[in-house]
């Protein structure tokens, strides 16, 4: 059983991350509306990871910004899905229905916690990750509408899917399995889950530039 | 003021209630509903604050103004962020919504039962707060913040925002 610090980050690093890769969206999606959409999605997931590293800081005596930009590559806990940059539109789109389709799971499990504190962070979490999941299954159903948006989601899908997979425990993993397969119109075979721990080499990119100027800059600088 | 006098709890509501939203300021605070609780203890005060949605970049900003308020009352402050799942749209109140009509913003849809569906933001549910038409579609579920999407009138060709139902 996982002590709350661990399962706080682990949610934290995977909405630090992805907010990160979404936003790099910004100024370059197809068109504007995705500008907005995926720059609004990274600004929610940030807002997310925020909260979720202040509560885990408390337990571990420190503080959000610490946890969010201080530790080593190792030390993040993120499945390696929120991980890719891939700047492909139908695969982000993949990864996003994928994500999001995890995401709900996992919320409704931690909505349902013991702990008020947890209960009360995902619930509040989930308020905004419905239209999330409302813009990702829109998608969806954009791209199955024609030959080569199917052709092409279904390329992003399979590719990404061992990696989603491994956002979820075992406990939670085989219900989402399910969803996807009664949603999705092509088959997705039985692979090994890419485990968390494990990191893409693209991380270490992000991180750098993530922290650019938080090593650049003092201990204890002021902004 | 006078030190040693105590505030009441009043007092700070209604002083609160002079802060506006500093994205939308034609509502206040308190219109928006997102102050959940003052507490006065002697010349004490705490305030328990939720934002609308959790990335809000103001929150720095709003609680700093909340504690000058309630230090311009001669109380001394404390502003706690909290992060649960007691706001929700249903907390403004009649005259916040009426604001943001007025504003150009569509106020928020009542919640259901359960969570908002992308069928209800397709349908013809959503009035143009120009023109009072329900002719309106849905354009992009994200907007300029993360609190509005943005929907078309087809009845006097005007986009408008809509807050999201949350």
């Amino acid at each position: 059983m996982k002590d709350r610090a661990s399962l706080l980050l682990e949610l934290a690093d995977d909405e630090l991350i992805l907010g990160w890769r979404n936003s790099e969206w910004t100024g370059i999606a197809p068109f504007l509306e995705e500008d907005v959409a995926f720059s609004s999605i990274a600004q929610n997931e940030i807002g997310h990871a925020r909260a979720l590293y202040e509560l885990a800081a408390r337990d571990l005596g420190t503080d959000a910004d610490s946890l969010a930009f201080d530790r080593t590559l190792d030390d993040y806990r993120c499945a390696p899905l929120v991980e890719l940059r891939r700047l492909e539109w139908a695969r982000t789109i993949a990864r996003h229905w994928l994500y999001e389709t995890a995401d709900a799971i996992r919320l409704d499990a931690l909505k349902a916690s013991s702990d008020p504190e947890v209960a009360g962070l995902a619930a509040k979490m989930d308020r905004e990750e419905t239209y999330h999941r409302m813009h990702a299954e829109m998608w969806l159903e954009r791209l199955l509408a024609t030959d080569e948006g199917r052709r092409r989601l279904e390329e992003g899908v399979r590719e990404l899917w061992p990696y989603a997979l491994g956002v979820l425990d075992d406990e939670l993993r085989t219900r989402f399995q399910a969803i996807v397969r009664e949603r999705l119109p092509f088959e997705l075979p039985d692979v090994e889950p890419v485990p968390r721990g494990r990191h893409e080499a693209e991380l270490e990119g992000l991180l750098g530039e993530m922290t650019i100027v938080r090593r650049s800059a003092p201990v204890g600088a002021q902004w | 003021m006078v030190r040693g006098l105590e505030v009441t709890e009043a007092a700070v509501w209604e002083a609160l209630a002079e802060i506006p939203d500093p994205e939308i300021p034609v509502i206040s605070l308190v219109e928006l509903g997102v102050v959940k609780d003052v507490v006065v203890e002697g010349s004490q005060v705490r305030v328990q604050f939720t934002p609308t949605f959790m990335g809000c970049p103001a929150l720095e900003t709003m609680r700093a103004q909340m504690e000058e308020t309630i230090r311009e009352l001669g109380a001394e402050a404390r502003v706690d962020v909290v992060m649960d799942d007691s706001w929700s749209t249903d907390r403004i109140t009649a005259e916040g919504r009426e604001k943001l009509r007025e504003a150009g913003f569509a106020p928020p849809a009542p919640r259901a039962a359960g969570a908002p569906t992308l069928v209800q933001l397709r349908s013809k549910a959503f009035r143009c707060p120009y023109c009072g038409s329900t002719e309106t579609r849905l354009d992009n579920i994200f907007g300029p913040t993360p609190c509005r999407s943005v929907r078309y009138c087809e009845s006097c060709r005007q986009p408008f925002e809509q807050f999201k139902t949350i």
